[in-house]
């Protein structure tokens, strides 16, 4: 390629991207902000890696959460707005069994079925914690997982189902109602009140050096790590070494094509609500156990960031969600550098309309579904 | 005559869309003045409870059919309404206030303009915001449009809750170029998360003084007063006149929005609606009418958002959460997207059945039986099974009427998805061609309506 090409191409370039080019722009302002910041000492690398840890933890939980949106945009190719309360059915079912197994004998039954609907019992008196009762954290994760299943299951069964041949459209504006009737009966069963769920004063912390100062790590932090790290793997494996990965992306591709070539369409349909619903119910329960506080539009406010990873990743891969996710995360926790803090999410969502104004097939396309 | 005559005789008369309207806004206020005789009302809550229907059915059926240029005509996504309504009603709010110094020292003030030119500015921020939106979103598919919409809207309403845009100070004189401007505000701002006190002129009193009708409208008051409702009436009366006044604002959308429907402009937006890729191919700049269609929408959606809050005394940011967007899609798809009658039916039926009738229905049953408190929580309501009692549920049921409204809107919405996606009216939506599309010989037997003219084949 000449010199004079070239020079033709950047100047075709700037002429016709100019969004392209102020995104590159914003970039520059920001790399220079940061590492002048750095260097004056305006910024502690201390804080930026607190931000950092705090936005990778974000992350996983959206990625976790992400992976079942992701299949179900894909393979039912409608953007279910009702996931973010399935994440929270998941977290007050897991936090009400946490709470059964953790306080059972010394408060009534319901009052710990219902995590403790008008302050009737509190999460910190019950310590509810990985380190102090582990036995309810466990449980509790799977309960959140089994129970939102079951919810996927049927309103699968009931509300999908019947509609399975409607536009994405119609299925999107069918999944607003199901948000606003699965919402608003939580918040009948639960009350409207947000409650702290953990003993956030006796979780075991330590505090990790950094350059010029140190940031806090929770063993919440880690156990969120360890199974956000797991479940992930479980899923990778589940797609790589069965064949339902395979059919997923069969069914993704053309849903008729895989029904004449023998793909059983209605099971995968129910394994991938099977999956994705487990995950979101447990990313929901360890979203809980690690911010410690639980109310009824805790999923709601990160559907939106959920839908960010989903499309940021590619929708339909695991990985671009599991990775779009952690930019989503670590987006709206370390951009408080450069603007202020209310505008965290904003940043997100901002991310979000870039990459869908410049790859709307989002950055790790072409992988789809394992 | 047959039976099925009689049945196509009246089908054909609530074909007609005047009938149609008077019908169910009949139906709705029978409803609530019957519910008012229950509940003992003088003539004085009559009134308000009219007011207060009217009021939603202004509103509603305002942003419905707003909501069905972008939808119903075009096939554009908006569920970001609310971000559009809250910018209209902010900018208002930011151009009318009168400055600190007149309106008190704990607040943020405004510059003080003319009510009206704070209007036309809310209603033009909306649309150039619905502009800035559009600019790169319209491209997108319907669904990703949807997203970026909703994401914008709740863009919007961090700002309005920002500490960051809480308050500015406002330079005591502006140097520009050739001339120096003197502004009256000293500060002015979007008020953060305790929103804004919206202590401009009355909107009524402001609008009644312009037409010179200020004094007259008096006159009705103080005629009131001596022979209907002794001690103050006003308030009573400026609810019922501001309700009279959306219904105005109502017909104002619907003759523009119809008038936009029919024009060639419109045939267009249909055209796209129903295949972007053949209108393109028959020369149509589409992306520009869309461009158009979703400013208008936009600009129209903050008018709405005005009228509804203008007259509220203050706003705050929770006000403007995204469910407000669900309220008016739900109106939308109860009266049929594509039919302007249709979304203004919706946003009646939405307003007096789903929205305000839930707690009728509450107050109905609390003055009909005598009933004690009701539980706290809903451990406490199902503790009363226990010994096979229902009465703390029901009353608990009852008092968690304003969440269960919402879970009713949702089952009512995945209903209709289900058995009328196309809601009361849909099946009339236009098409966009001029001409009738029907093919002779094809025609419905004689007798029935013309309902099914295939405007809608999916």
């Amino acid at each position: 390629m000449s010199v004079s090409e070239t020079y033709v191409r950047y100047r075709r370039t700037l002429s016709e991207e100019p969004l392209a080019i102020g995104v590159l722009l914003v970039a520059l302002w920001m790399a220079w902000s940061l590492v002048s910041g750095l260097l004056t000492g305006g910024i502690q690398i201390s804080s930026l890696a607190s931000l950092i840890w705090d936005g990778l933890l974000r992350g996983l939980i959206i990625g976790l959460a992400g992976i079942g949106l992701s299949m179900t945009y894909s393979i039912l190719n409608f953007a279910n707005f009702a996931h973010g309360d399935y994440l929270t059915t998941g977290a007050f079912a897991g936090m009400g069994t946490s709470y059964l197994v953790a306080g059972i004998g010394e408060n009534s039954v319901g009052a710990l079925l219902l995590v403790g609907a008008g302050g009737s019992v509190f999460g910190g008196a019950l310590g509810i914690g990985v380190t102090t009762a582990p036995i309810a954290v466990v449980l509790g994760a799977l309960l959140a997982g089994i129970v939102t299943i079951a919810l996927a299951l049927a309103i699968d069964r009931f509300v999908y189902r019947p509609i399975r041949d409607e536009s994405g459209i119609a299925l999107l504006i069918t999944s607003i109602g199901v948000a606003f009737a699965l919402r608003y009966l939580l918040q009948f069963v639960y009350g409207a009140g947000v409650r702290g769920t953990t003993a956030a004063g006796s979780v075991p912390r330590v505090n990790v050096p950094a350059i010029d100062g140190t940031f806090r790590v929770t063993a919440h932090d880690i156990s969120l790590v360890v199974v956000a790290g797991g479940l992930m793997l479980g899923v990778h494996l589940l797609l790589q070494r069965t064949k339902l990965g395979k059919a997923m992306r069969a069914m993704s591709d053309n849903e008729d094509l895989a029904r004449i070539t023998g793909i059983p369409t209605e099971r995968v349909i129910r394994t991938t609500w099977i999956v994705g619903a487990g995950l979101t119910g447990v990313a929901g329960y360890m979203f809980v156990l690690w911010k410690g506080t639980l109310g009824f539009n805790d999923g709601w406010l990160l559907l939106l960031l959920v839908f960010a990873a989903v499309i940021l990743g590619g929708i339909g891969s695991i990985y671009g969600a599991i990775g779009g996710g952690i930019i989503i995360g670590l987006t709206a926790s370390v951009s408080v550098v450069w603007i202020p803090s209310e505008f965290g999410r904003a940043a997100a969502f901002l991310v979000m309309i870039v990459i869908l104004l410049f790859k709307p097939e989002g950055i790790f396309s072409g992988r789809t579904t394992a | 005559m047959s039976a099925t005559d009689i049945r196509g005789r009246i089908e054909g008369l609530f074909e007609r869309d005047v009938t149609l309207v008077l019908a169910v806004l009949g139906t709705l206020y029978l409803a609530y003045i019957l519910a008012g005789v229950a509940f003992g009302y003088g003539l004085r809550g009559q009134l308000n409870s009219v007011a207060n229907l009217t009021f939603y059915i202004g509103v509603f059926g305002m942003l419905a059919l707003a909501l069905n240029l972008h939808w119903g005509y075009t096939g554009l996504f908006n569920i970001g309404i609310v971000g559009f309504m809250g910018i209209g009603i902010y900018v208002t709010a930011l151009v009318s206030k009168p400055p600190v110094a007149e309106g008190g020292a704990a607040q943020v003030g405004g510059f003080g303009l003319p009510l009206s030119v704070g209007i036309a500015a809310g209603v033009i921020a909306a649309g150039l915001f619905g502009l800035l939106v559009a600019l790169p979103a319209l491209r997108l598919r319907a669904d990703y449009l949807a997203i970026v919409t909703v994401a914008f809207s709740e863009i919007v309403r961090f700002t309005m809750m920002s500490r960051t845009f809480q308050t500015f100070t406002v330079p005591d004189t502006i140097d520009l170029w050739l001339f120096t401007f003197d502004p009256t505000a000293d500060t002015v701002g979007l008020g953060g998360g305790g929103g804004l006190i919206l202590n401009y002129a009355d909107p009524l009193e402001a609008l009644l003084r312009s037409l010179f009708l200020w004094e007259p409208y008096l006159g009705v008051v103080a005629f009131v007063e001596r022979n209907y409702i002794p001690n103050n009436p006003k308030p009573v009366i400026d609810g019922v006149a501001y309700g009279i006044l959306l219904l105005v604002g109502v017909g104002l959308f619907y003759v523009l929005l119809s008038r936009t429907g029919k024009s060639p402009f419109g045939r267009v937006l249909k055209a796209i609606r129903e295949d972007e890729d053949v209108a393109n191919a028959l020369g149509k700049d589409t992306d520009r009418f869309k461009l158009t269609a979703f400013v208008l929408g936009s600009a129209l959606m903050g008018l709405g958002g005005i009228l509804w809050y203008s007259s509220r005394g203050s706003i705050t940011p929770p006000s403007f959460r995204p469910n407000i967007t669900f309220f008016i899609w739900i109106a939308l798809i109860i009266g049929g997207a594509g039919s302007n009658t249709g979304s203004f039916l919706g946003g009646a039926i939405f307003a007096g059945l789903l929205y305000e009738g839930p707690r009728y229905f509450k107050n109905l049953v609390e003055t009909a039986f005598e009933l004690g408190d009701a539980p706290r929580n809903f451990g406490e309501a199902m503790a009363g099974f226990a010994s096979l009692d229902p009465m703390p549920f029901v009353l608990y049921t009852l008092d968690s009427v304003s969440q269960l409204r919402l879970v009713i809107m949702g089952v009512v919405l995945i209903w209709l998805m289900h058995n009328r996606p196309e809601g009361l009216l849909g099946h009339r939506k236009e098409t966009a061609s001029s001409v009738d599309l029907a093919r002779p010989g094809t025609d419905e037997a004689p007798g029935k309506p013309a309902a099914a003219d295939g405007g809608e084949e999916r």
